[in-house]
């Protein structure tokens, strides 16, 4: 076996992770699988290339790779820029369509629902605007340099997991240390008592949009970066992403990234072992198996 | 000094379906007081609706004169009246201390660390641990640090759902006498309590709801017989008092 395959699987692993934690920090404050986050990633993406287009456009510096990566100043500093776009189109879209549903006090489904519809309306509209022609955020040619262990990796491969690390462990403090993520944890227990003590559930979800939309954007542009940019892309991690915050556990920071990363690496595995057909299937065995044999994932507490 | 005052409150989970029907009561400074009522009378509903937790459809609520009816639960702590519901009235998934920190929130930043201590030191049984997860406590543990976490913000008005629900006897008699405690502290609270005995023991006023009306207001002296509250339960005598 080919141990290419763990950096293969790192890297996937990541972006599904950091798209995962997105989705389970909504799943478990605003009690809906959200279908929109996998466009979130492609928005992102999408945001990102266009204002690195538009830098690149005001100075040549921007587009002028930094060695040893492939790509200018302009995309760290697009992504930036892109990533509060994308956390704007999220609060917009729980402000005219999620949150009314739950004023209303809608139930689970028609919200799970009203997110399917949303989820293709973006895509059908990014697709309107970018058409399905595959983007780039850069066409260098990239060679892989040994790591050891008899793998290679390209200096943006290593950045992208790096990158994935301390975004992870910076959110990981967030939530278990700062004020916002006892907040959180505690409308992700019991939406109701969180009012009793006093936090504003209003202000906690706003910033459960601002952190999934936000680690959506990065997500998106890493798979940009290393594969390409499609309106699809976010829709075809769909069921990466679902697989592997449940496996993590739903909830749990730390159980979504480890979930990306086992269900990357399995990807990745799979693809030497029985074939690059198969790849997208392996998540929905995971996901069979995890919700058959400990449906509260790696993390999770169990039903009391 | 009137604390709380209730006028004509009309309360319910759906619109065309009030629980609590056309309630009215007034509640001074310093005063404890116990809503007693049979299963169903409303009791728990008015509580909640007073803490934001059930839809106000009619009436109006002013804490201090300054009208808080209708205002969400979050808000509603900032002005000063502190709930603890019945059950679920801690976050087990979260420390002693993280609890406590919470609700700490509310305050200036530099009296936040020194009402927490005050909080152990006054439950003491909370601050022998306080990384330990709520959710490992007891059944009085979680009184005490529902309790505690109300008081931390040192609120005008402390409510309490219940809060013997589920207990031992034991356990009743220490969660009432903190009751007492903080009674004579001058805090003002609203009991509510299905433990008439216990709750009668702690107050001197009582307000009973028979089917959403409030059919008595007056001293705890008598009700402790059972016989007039049997009376009032039974709706033999609606609208006594004494």
């Amino acid at each position: 076996m080919n141990p290419q395959a763990i950096v293969e699987g790192l890297i996937a692993g990541s972006t599904i992770g950091l798209g995962a934690i997105g989705l389970t920090l909504a799943y478990s404050i605003l009690r809906f699988a959200n279908f929109t986050h996998g466009d979130y990633l492609a928005w992102g993406a999408y945001f990102t290339l266009s204002l690195t287009g538009f830098l690149g456009g005001l100075a040549a510096a921007f587009g002028a790779p930094l060695a040893p990566f492939s790509f200018g100043l302009g995309l760290p500093l697009a992504m930036l820029g892109g990533m509060v776009m994308t956390v704007v189109l999220a609060l917009v879209l729980d402000r005219v369509l999620f949150g009314r549903l739950r004023a209303r006090g809608a139930e689970t489904i028609i919200i799970v629902m009203a997110s399917f519809g949303a989820s293709m309306a973006l895509r059908s509209l990014l697709e309107f605007i970018y058409t399905a022609r595959p983007e780039y955020f850069t066409k260098a040619l990239q060679i892989a340099q040994p790591i050891g262990f008899g793998m290679r990796a390209t200096p943006d491969q290593l950045l992208v997991i790096g990158v994935t690390a301390v975004l992870v462990v910076a959110l990981h403090l967030i939530v278990t240390r700062s004020a916002t993520g006892r907040a959180m944890r505690a409308v992700a227990e019991n939406p109701a008592l969180a009012g009793v003590y006093g936090i504003d559930t209003a202000r906690v979800i706003r910033m459960t949009w601002i952190i999934g939309a936000a680690l959506a954007c990065v997500a998106g542009v890493m798979a940009g970066l290393l594969v390409q940019i499609r309106p699809y892309m976010g829709f075809d991690l769909l069921l990466p992403l679902f697989a592997a915050a449940i496996l993590g556990g739903i909830g749990s920071i730390p159980g979504a990234m480890l979930g990306g990363l086992i269900i990357g690496l399995s990807e990745a595995f799979a693809v030497q072992i029985i074939g690059a057909e198969w790849r997208a299937a392996v998540s929905f065995i995971i996901l069979v198996l995890v919700l058959l044999l400990r449906p509260q994932g790696i993390f999770g507490r169990g039903a009391a | 000094m009137t604390s709380l005052r209730v006028q004509d409150l009309w309360a319910g989970y759906d619109p065309g379906l009030s629980i609590v029907k056309g309630v009215s009561f007034v509640v001074a400074r310093g005063e404890t007081i116990c809503i007693l009522g049979p299963n169903g009378a409303g009791k728990s509903t008015l509580i909640k609706a007073l803490a934001g937790q059930v839809p106000v459809q009619d009436g109006r609520v002013t804490l201090d004169g300054r009208d808080v009816t209708g205002l969400s639960s979050h808000l509603l702590v900032r002005q000063g009246l502190g709930f603890v519901p019945q059950t679920e009235n801690i976050f087990a998934s979260l420390s002693i201390r993280e609890n406590l920190q919470i609700a700490a929130e509310l305050l200036p930043k530099a009296a936040r660390a020194a009402r927490i201590d005050a909080m152990f030191t006054a439950f003491p049984d909370l601050g022998k641990r306080p990384k330990e997860l709520a959710g490992a406590l007891s059944g009085g543990q979680r009184q005490m640090l529902a309790a505690a976490r109300a008081l931390l913000t040192e609120p005008e008005v402390l409510m309490l759902d219940e809060p013997s629900a589920g207990l031992s006897p034991k356990l009743v008699g220490q969660v009432f006498d903190t009751l007492a405690q903080i009674s004579a502290q001058g805090v003002t609270l609203i009991l509510v309590e299905q433990n008439v005995r216990a709750a009668l023991a702690i107050t001197k006023r009582a307000l009973v709801l028979v089917d959403g009306q409030m059919a008595h207001d007056g001293p705890t002296e008598g009700l402790q017989d059972g016989a007039f509250l049997g009376q009032l339960f039974l709706g033999q005598r609606k609208g006594a008092s004494l």
